[in-house]
């Protein structure tokens, strides 16, 4: 990304997201399919993670199936990042993105 | 086959594991523990497999979830190894025996390489023939668990 600058105007580094006041962009968790989980499996952690109805678990856990991915989860990134981690004790291929 | 895993009536996770079964998973539970203490194995890759695509994130993650990520795993690989003689587990064993069983499941899995549409008409002269049917036999009780606690 560039930047116009003014004459005499001093380039400053943009501070890192993590480090700045105003809301950052959420962040999105995304599951990722492999071969070895069972679908009953996936289904089950995420009602036991997240609380999903038995219905919302599976529609997601077919989405992860069909279509390779499905996103399970949101929000900043301490949350992301604590979704992510138990997502990893449980064996599910997690990872996340700024949306 | 009977079921050695079920939901009673009275709403308790029963375990029926004859002798020899009991073994065979004490065994696979306890290799799979010695592989992540030897902690070089490329089987291990797919228990911790990468929160970000930023290098620098990924190294932050890592440090700060690594070590107990890993001590869980040893734990429930652990209760599942001393429990495996139960008549009746309670949510927080059958929570400990999902988890064990399917980094079993992931360690194997990954070691025969399994597809989506994996061939289970295994030839006995197959050299994956064991294994094979060691993780199909694991998989089958995690089906049982993962029923019993849905």
């Amino acid at each position: 990304m560039s930047t116009l600058l003014a004459p005499g105007e001093v380039e400053v580094e943009e501070p890192r997201s993590r480090d700045r006041d105003e809301p950052e962009l959420p962040w999105i968790v995304i599951v990722w399919n492999d071969p070895i989980n069972l679908m009953s499996y996936v289904t089950l952690v995420f009602q036991k993670l997240f609380g999903y109805s038995h219905e919302h678990a599976s529609k997601l856990m077919l989405q992860v199936h069909f279509e390779g991915k499905a996103v399970v989860s949101s929000g900043n990134r301490e949350k992301a990042e604590l979704d992510v981690s138990r997502l990893h004790a449980y064996g599910l291929w997690a990872t996340m993105q700024q949306d | 086959m009977a079921r050695q895993i079920r939901r009673t009536r009275r709403g308790e996770i029963q375990l029926r594991l004859p002798e020899g079964e009991q073994t065979l998973l004490r065994g696979v539970a306890a290799s799979t523990r010695a592989l992540l203490a030897d902690g070089d194995d490329p089987a291990l890759r797919r228990l911790f497999p990468p929160a970000y695509d930023d290098p620098e994130l990924e190294q932050e993650y890592r440090e700060m979830t690594g070590g107990q990520l890993a001590a869980g795993r040893e734990r429930a690989l652990q209760h599942l190894e001393a429990t495996v003689d139960r008549k009746v587990l309670s949510e927080e064993d059958a929570d400990m025996w999902l988890r064990a069983l399917n980094d079993v499941r992931l360690v194997l899995g990954t070691r025969l390489d399994v597809t989506e549409d994996l061939d289970w008409d295994v030839r006995p002269q197959d050299p994956r023939a064991p294994e094979l049917a060691l993780y199909a036999y694991v998989s089958w009780i995690q089906e049982q668990l993962v029923a019993a606690s849905a």
